[in-house]
C-alpha cells in the first residue's frame, strides 16, 4: 500500500522566504552604495568590498569554529557588511573596516546566537565600537569628488557655520558617511522595500516625524535636520531591522518615537553632532521590554 | 488583525455541478463522526441493514446517531485506522450483490409546520452535525442555554480549492433558505444572515432571487481568509466578539454552515437522515477534479477513481482544505460527515519546507486574525513554558494557519500550537 507524506497544515506557504527578503534588502542597499562610490571614488569602493567580504568570511569562519550550520547563503552577513560600510567614513583605513565587520558578525551577532537572536543592530554596534577605538579616523570626513577633509553639515550647524542647501543635501553632494549622503538614492532603496512589503511605516514614520517636529519646536531647521546626518539611512534601513526592533505595529511606532527623541537630544544638547547611531542602539535595548508590554488585543479578551 | 488574500484555486471545480457518486460496494463508518461522545453500535455483525437505517446511537447529549449509507450487511465492527492512522471503533457494511439500495421514500412536510422541539428531534434523529468541517452535533447547537437573536448561515467557504458550499448555494438555494428558517425557528432568533464572499457572485444572485419572498439578509463580504471562522465572521458581521473561552451563543449568535442548513431542510421535508454529503475532489494531483455527492463511508480511493485517479506525481492527500486540512497517509480512508474536500497536491504544490530560525519579521503578528503573537507563542511552546502560553492566549488560537503560511522562516507554527494545546489539556486533566 502506498503511503503519502503527512504533515501539519497549512500545506501551502507564501512564496517569499527569509533568504529572498535578505537579497531584496541587498538590492535596495546597492543604490546608496553606488551613490557613495560615485561621490567618494575608489577608496569608498575598496571599503565597501573589504567590509562586506570581511563580514561574510567572518561569519563563515565563526560558524565553522562554533560548529554551527554555515548559513552564508541566507544573505544576512552581506546585509550586515554592506550596512556597516555605508555608515563608515569613506576614507577609513581598510584594516579598521575589517575589524568592524568582524566585530559585527562575531561579537554582536554570532555570540548572541546568530541571526534572530542579536539584541543590537550589528552594523550600528560595530560602528560604535570603531568610534570608541579610533575616534579620529572615524570622524574624518572628505568632500565629494575631492580628497580634502571637511566637516559634516551637522557639525557645521553645531558650530554655527553655513550649511549646504536642501538640494545638495538631497542629492548627497556633501561630506558624511559613505552611504548616508544621497537622500534620493536612499529613498529609491526604501521604496523598493516598501513595494516588496519588506519594511513597514510605523518606525520610519515615527522616527522622521519626531525629528522633524522636535527640531521645529526647538527652533532648529526641521528639513535640514531630516536631510542631513544619517537619519534617512537609519530610519529606513536600521529602525526597520526585524531582529532588533519590536514585532508589533504599535511597538514599532514607539521604537521610532524613542529613536527620534534621543537623536534630537544628542544633536541639540549632546557632545556629538549626530545621534542616529546611539539612538537606535539605545532603543534596541528597549525592544524586549516593548515586546512584552505592547501586545495586540486578543479577539474576545479585554485589554 | 488582518487575515490573508490567498490564491483561491477554486476555478478547478467551481463550475462543475454536483454529481451523485457511484454507489460504493463497501463503506467504513467510524462510530464517532462528531465532536463530543462516540456512538455504540445498535446492530450486530451479520445483520442486514437498509439504507437510512439507524445503526449506532448513544444516550449522551453531545453526539449524533449514525445511519447506514447503503443497504447491505454488517461485515465487521472493529478498530480500524482513522485519518490519523489511529485505530477507532468502526462499522463496515458491504453491499449485497444484486440487491440495490432503493433510496428513501420521502414524505413532504413544510418547514413551518414544525415546532422548535420537533425540529431539534428531527435534526438529532437525522444525525446532522456541522458540515463545514467542525462536526459539532447540530441539535445541541439548536438547544441554546441563552437567548439567541441572530442566526448566521456561513457560506464564506474561504479556504482555497473547496467549492462544495458554493455549488450547494447555486444548486439548492431553496432548501438552504428553508433550512436557515428552520434553524432560526428552533432557537427563536429574529435575524437570519447568510454570509457569502464576493468570489461567489453567482451564488449571491441565486440566493437573492430565492429570497424575494423572505426577509433573510444576504451579506456579501470581501474574500479574505479566514473569514469563515465563526469568531472572525461574527465580529465582521455584527461587531460582537465571542468572549475568550466562550461560545457564539454567549453573545446571542449561532453560526451554521450552508451544508448543514440544506441537510436540515432535507431531514425536515423528507425524513432523510444524513448519509451523503458534497465533497470537492480537487488539486493538482487529481486528473479530473469534480464535486461529488458521496455516501458517508466511501473510501477516498473509490472517489478518486471516479475523478480519473491521481497523477503519478501526487504527493499529499489532504482531507479538507490546504490551510486547515488533515494530511492522510493512505487512500484507504473513508469519507466522514466532516469531509468537505479531498485535496490531492502534486510534488510541486506539496513542497516540504525546512524550518529556519525566526527573524522576528512580525508577518505572523500582522496576519493573525485574532491578535496573537505567534512568534512568541512558538518560542514558549518550544521551551514548554506553559504559564507563558496561557498568558499569551494560546487557547484563543483558531488554528487557521495564517501565521505559518506567511512565515518566511517556514516555521511550523500551527504544529507547535496544536501540540502545546494538547499538552495543556492533558495537564489540566491531570490537575483535576
Amino acid at each position: 500500500m502506498k503511503l503519502f507524506n503527512i504533515s501539519s497544515g497549512p500545506h501551502v506557504r507564501a512564496a517569499e522566504d527569509a533568504t529572498m527578503i535578505m537579497w531584496w534588502v541587498v538590492i535596495a542597499l546597492l543604490f546608496p552604495t553606488v551613490g557613495g562610490i560615485y561621490y567618494f571614488g575608489w577608496p569608498a569602493a575598496w571599503l565597501v568590498a573589504t567590509v562586506t567580504l570581511s563580514a561574510v568570511i567572518g561569519e563563515m569562519v565563526f560558524q565553522w569554529l562554533a560548529k554551527r550550520p554555515v548559513t552564508i547563503v541566507d544573505g544576512s552577513a552581506v546585509v550586515t557588511g554592506l550596512l556597516l560600510a555605508l555608515i563608515l567614513p569613506p576614507t577609513l583605513p581598510l584594516p579598521m573596516g575589517v575589524i568592524g565587520a568582524i566585530a559585527a558578525v562575531v561579537l554582536v551577532k554570532g555570540l548572541f546566537g546568530g541571526l534572530g537572536y542579536n539584541i543590537f543592530n550589528p552594523a550600528l554596534a560595530a560602528r560604535a565600537i570603531l568610534l570608541a577605538s579610533w575616534p579620529v579616523a572615524m570622524t574624518t570626513w572628505v568632500k565629494p569628488f575631492e580628497t580634502v577633509t571637511t566637516a559634516t553639515p551637522l557639525y557645521l550647524a553645531k558650530i554655527g557655520q553655513a550649511t549646504p542647501g536642501y538640494w545638495e543635501l538631497f542629492l548627497g553632494n556633501r561630506a558624511g558617511s559613505l552611504g548616508e549622503t544621497s537622500i534620493l538614492l536612499l529613498l529609491i532603496g526604501a521604496v523598493i522595500l516598501f513595494v516588496k512589503k519588506i519594511i513597514d511605516w510605523p518606525a520610519p514614520a515615527a522616527y522622521i516625524g519626531t525629528v522633524f517636529i522636535a527640531a521645529y519646536c526647538l527652533g532648529h531647521d526641521p528639513l535640514f535636520n531630516v536631510l542631513s546626518g544619517g537619519l534617512i539611512l537609519g530610519a529606513f534601513f536600521m529602525a526597520t531591522d526585524y531582529v532588533t526592533v519590536p514585532v508589533t505595529t504599535k511597538g514599532r511606532f514607539i521604537f521610532g518615537l524613542g529613536c527620534g527623541v534621543i537623536t534630537v537630544l544628542i544633536r541639540f544638547y549632546g557632545g556629538f553632532p549626530e545621534g542616529v547611531n546611539y539612538s537606535i542602539l539605545f532603543m534596541n535595548m528597549w525592544t524586549p521590554f516593548i515586546d512584552v508590554h505592547v501586545r495586540p488585543r486578543v479577539l474576545g479578551c479585554k485589554k | 488583525m488582518s487575515g490573508l488574500r490567498l490564491k483561491e484555486c477554486k476555478e478547478l471545480t467551481e463550475r462543475l455541478p454536483v454529481q451523485e457518486a457511484a454507489l460504493p460496494t463497501r463503506v467504513v463508518l467510524p462510530l464517532q463522526q462528531s465532536l463530543g461522545c462516540p456512538n455504540d453500535p445498535i446492530v450486530n455483525v451479520g445483520d442486514e441493514v437498509a439504507e437510512g437505517q439507524k445503526i449506532a446511537d448513544t444516550q449522551k447529549t453531545v453526539a449524533a446517531p449514525l445511519h447506514a449509507p447503503i443497504s447491505g450487511r454488517i461485515i465487521a465492527i472493529d478498530n480500524l485506522p482513522n485519518a490519523c492512522q489511529y485505530p477507532v471503533a468502526s462499522l463496515v457494511i458491504e453491499a449485497i450483490p444484486g440487491r440495490e439500495s432503493q433510496g428513501l421514500v420521502g414524505s413532504h412536510w413544510q418547514v413551518d409546520e414544525f415546532t422548535p422541539e420537533q425540529i431539534r428531534k428531527v435534526v438529532r434523529e437525522a444525525g446532522i452535525v456541522g458540515l463545514g468541517g467542525a462536526t459539532f452535533p447540530t441539535h445541541v447547537k439548536l438547544s441554546p442555554s441563552k437567548p439567541i437573536d441572530t442566526v448566521i448561515i456561513n457560506g464564506c467557504e474561504c479556504e482555497p480549492y473547496i467549492t462544495a458550499d458554493h455549488r450547494l448555494m447555486l444548486e439548492r438555494p431553496a432548501e438552504l433558505l428553508e433550512g436557515a428558517r428552520a434553524i432560526a425557528r428552533a432557537v427563536g432568533a429574529e435575524n437570519i444572515i447568510v454570509a457569502v464572499e464576493n468570489n461567489k457572485q453567482d451564488a449571491v444572485q441565486v440566493l437573492l432571487d430565492h429570497n424575494k419572498n423572505h426577509n433573510l439578509k444576504i451579506v456579501v463580504l470581501p474574500s479574505i481568509y479566514p473569514q469563515g471562522g465563526e469568531k472572525v465572521l461574527i465580529r465582521k458581521l455584527l461587531g460582537r466578539e465571542v468572549p475568550s473561552g466562550g461560545l457564539p451563543l454567549d453573545i446571542g449568535v449561532i453560526v451554521n454552515n450552508v451544508g448543514t442548513a440544506v441537510a436540515i431542510a432535507d431531514a425536515l421535508k423528507t425524513g432523510r437522515p444524513l448519509i451523503k454529503r458534497v465533497v470537492t475532489i480537487t488539486g493538482s494531483g487529481v486528473k479530473k477534479p469534480r464535486n461529488l455527492l458521496a455516501r458517508i463511508g466511501t473510501s477516498f480511493a473509490e472517489l478518486l477513481a471516479q475523478c480519473g485517479g491521481i497523477t503519478d506525481d501526487a504527493a499529499k492527500i489532504i482531507m479538507g482544505g490546504p490551510m486547515t486540512g488533515l494530511a492522510v497517509a493512505s487512500l484507504d480512508m473513508p469519507v466522514v460527515k466532516g469531509t468537505n474536500c479531498l485535496l490531492v497536491l502534486n510534488q510541486r504544490d506539496a513542497r516540504d519546507y525546512e524550518e529556519k530560525g525566526c527573524i522576528r519579521c512580525g508577518r505572523c503578528v500582522r496576519a493573525c486574525p485574532v491578535g496573537l503573537l505567534p512568534n512568541f507563542l512558538a518560542d514558549f511552546a518550544k521551551l514548554r513554558d506553559y504559564e507563558k502560553l496561557v498568558d499569551y492566549h494560546l487557547a484563543d488560537c483558531i488554528e487557521c494557519g495564517c501565521c505559518a503560511y506567511v512565515c518566511p522562516s517556514r516555521i511550523y507554527l500551527v504544529q507547535y500550537f496544536k501540540g502545546a494545546k494538547q499538552e495543556l489539556k492533558t495537564r489540566r486533566a491531570v490537575c483535576r
